[in-house]
């Protein structure tokens, strides 16, 4: 039973346990994770600095390797996973090559992975067309936002066609404006591509506003320490926010972060 | 203070282009002038001092009457008490044949003459000097960017190379070049090398220096995110070098290149001086110090930095144009 909902599961974490040895001694940067997320799910992993919640990112990305138990990513080893291109990794900086167009940027992994120049060009455009950046191929990174660039590094992230897009705090270093018209077109983006998305925030609403899954996490060490089920519907005007249902929501995550503190 | 004259002035109306001219003339040209300006006035009274020796003895075998009359109790004097004692027999201090201190216009005029008044071919003619100097300089820039390129990408690129290259790199400039130039010409001359190559190799091996401490800055210049997300894309090492590395470096491999060339002409001056040699900017140096001709030694000097300049010029415009291509100027 649990080995045939690790296959169909996006994300599989059993008794996961991270521990980095620094120069003051070890740390514990995970400890017994366990979680499974499935396919088309959005999750959320939420906590405090120091919680583990990039670093788990880090693990599913196979950029970290856990010390002891098991993760698997579309029912592979994290590593045959990445070969396998089964994810795209938006990080907090949009870290776009400057001396690159944003065209230039989105194909880079296409360049790497070897796709075909006519097929190169055609999933430039059309991931550009979905982050509505169409237009802007021959731009430098210099002459867009930082909203505009970020939105440009989840097209690059898109533009292989992986089914799981990690992202590490995409919009935190965005201001509230420009993050709320992002985590909109992010929703309708999820809603047409079907993709499994796991997000990591520090805030509250934007975990709650995004998610069907959210992952509340605490530090020293980092564990899970509650994991809620999102009754709210798929369809999400900005306005859900006023609502009873999201504000019950956001409360249990501030209660949980609280437990984990306190803890 | 002059913007509504400007406006108001008739044929203010020739556009954009004037404004701009007065504006550079204004802003850039105006202060380096003000200050070359200074610096040959300061050279010009510098002149009478230190030439009032020389200048006096011309002047006593004019005819004039000098104080004191005699030579030893002159020589005996200090130079200001000298230019003090004998206010109207200065004059000639501008026009010496072996002045101490060659007068500014005597150094354009020798450089005038070297160059443009000399058929290049002539080994009188400042312009073949230059160009001997010009190809070991050249040759060994390109040898020492080559170097220290390649030493870079082995120090970015494997664990051994990264703990042992860069401490031998930083003894070897500890040693003067004055003492390493000769013993580098009389091993090659004895292995049959002379004339352009041993000067390219000490050229190469003071350029090498500033290129392989930028570059390897250069390359490991990329965010730890950028790595990462190559590592996600599963590139290859070859590919993080060619689409990552290298052309984060290119920024830093151009100011490397400015003082780099800047130290291979002196390489080339250095290699020209313990040999004897008869050609090159070096060597014009050294007779000139033999003979005592003051002149030639200025506009030889003159000559190195012009050329200096115009190889960080040329670098210098190298790099605005490819970074402007690449996209990382704004």
């Amino acid at each position: 039973m649990k080995d045939t909902r690790a296959t169909e599961a996006a994300i599989a974490a059993a008794d996961l346990n991270l521990v980095f040895q620094t120069g003051d001694g070890a740390v514990q940067a995970l400890k017994d994770v366990n979680l499974t997320v499935g396919r088309g799910e959005f999750v959320s992993f939420i906590g405090p600095s120091g919680c583990g919640k990039t670093t788990l990112l880090r693990v599913i990305a196979a950029l970290e390797t856990p010390t002891s138990g098991s993760m698997s990513v579309n029912g592979m080893t994290p590593d045959a996973a990445r070969r396998a291109r089964a994810y795209g990794y938006v990080f907090q900086a949009a870290g776009l090559y400057p001396w690159r167009t944003i065209g230039g940027n989105v194909r880079l992994p296409l360049e790497i992975m070897g796709y075909p120049k006519a097929e190169q060009a055609e999933r430039t455009a059309r991931v550009l067309e979905l982050v509505d950046l169409a237009g802007f191929e021959k731009k430098y990174p210099w002459q867009l936002s930082g909203g505009m660039q970020q939105r440009a590094s989840i097209a690059r992230a898109l533009a292989f066609d992986a089914d799981i897009l990690l992202m590490d705090e995409p919009f935190g270093a965005l201001d509230e404006i420009v993050r709320d018209r992002l985590n909109e077109e992010l929703l309708a983006l999820w809603g047409r591509t079907g993709k499994t998305i796991a997000f990591v925030t520090h805030s509250i609403p934007e975990a709650v506003y995004l998610s069907t899954k959210i992952v509340v996490m605490s530090p020293r060490p980092g564990r899970i320490s509650d994991v809620i089920e999102s009754p709210l519907p798929a369809e999400r005007p900005l306005e859900i926010r006023d609502t009873p249902e999201f504000i019950e929501i956001a409360h249990r995550v501030r209660e949980g972060l609280h437990a984990g503190h306190a803890a | 203070m002059t913007s509504v004259a400007d406006i108001a002035a008739p044929g203010a109306g020739a556009g954009r282009t004037g404004a701009r001219a007065r504006r550079w003339l204004r802003l850039r040209a105006a202060p380096v002038l003000a200050v070359v300006l200074g610096i040959v006035a300061l050279w010009y009274a510098a002149c009478v001092p230190m030439n009032v020796k020389e200048t006096l003895t011309f002047a006593e075998r004019a005819g004039a009457e000098v104080t004191p009359a005699s030579p030893s109790e002159r020589r005996a004097m200090g130079r200001w008490a000298l230019v003090a004692a004998n206010p109207g027999h200065l004059g000639g201090s501008f026009a010496l044949d072996r002045p101490r201190l060659p007068a500014p216009h005597q150094v354009v005029a020798e450089l005038w003459t070297t160059t443009v008044e000399t058929a290049p071919t002539s080994k009188r003619s400042l312009v073949w000097h230059g160009w001997v100097t010009l190809s070991a300089t050249l040759l060994g820039f390109g040898i020492g960017t080559a170097l220290g390129v390649l030493l870079a990408v082995g120090i970015v690129h494997d664990r051994a190379m990264d703990m042992s290259v860069l401490p031998w790199a930083i003894a070897s400039q500890t040693i003067p070049i004055l003492a390493i130039a000769p013993m580098i010409i009389v091993v090659l001359n004895s292995i049959g090398l002379q004339g352009l190559i041993p000067k390219a190799l000490i050229s190469a091996y003071l350029s090498f220096f500033p290129v392989v401490v930028s570059m390897v800055a250069g390359l490991r210049s990329p965010a730890a995110s950028q790595m990462d997300l190559m590592q996600t894309y599963s590139a290859t090492p070859a590919q993080v070098f060619w689409t990552l590395r290298l052309p984060a470096s290119v920024p830093y491999l151009f100011a490397a290149l400015k003082v780099g060339i800047a130290a291979a002409l002196i390489g080339a001056i250095v290699g020209e001086l313990p040999t004897g040699a008869s050609e090159g900017l070096g060597a014009r140096l050294l007779a000139g110090s033999y003979y005592g001709q003051t002149v030639q030694i200025w506009s030889a000097l003159f000559a190195a930095a012009i050329l200096a300049a115009a190889m960080v010029g040329t670098i210098g415009a190298l790099e605005r144009a490819t970074l402007r291509r690449m996209g990382f100027a704004r």
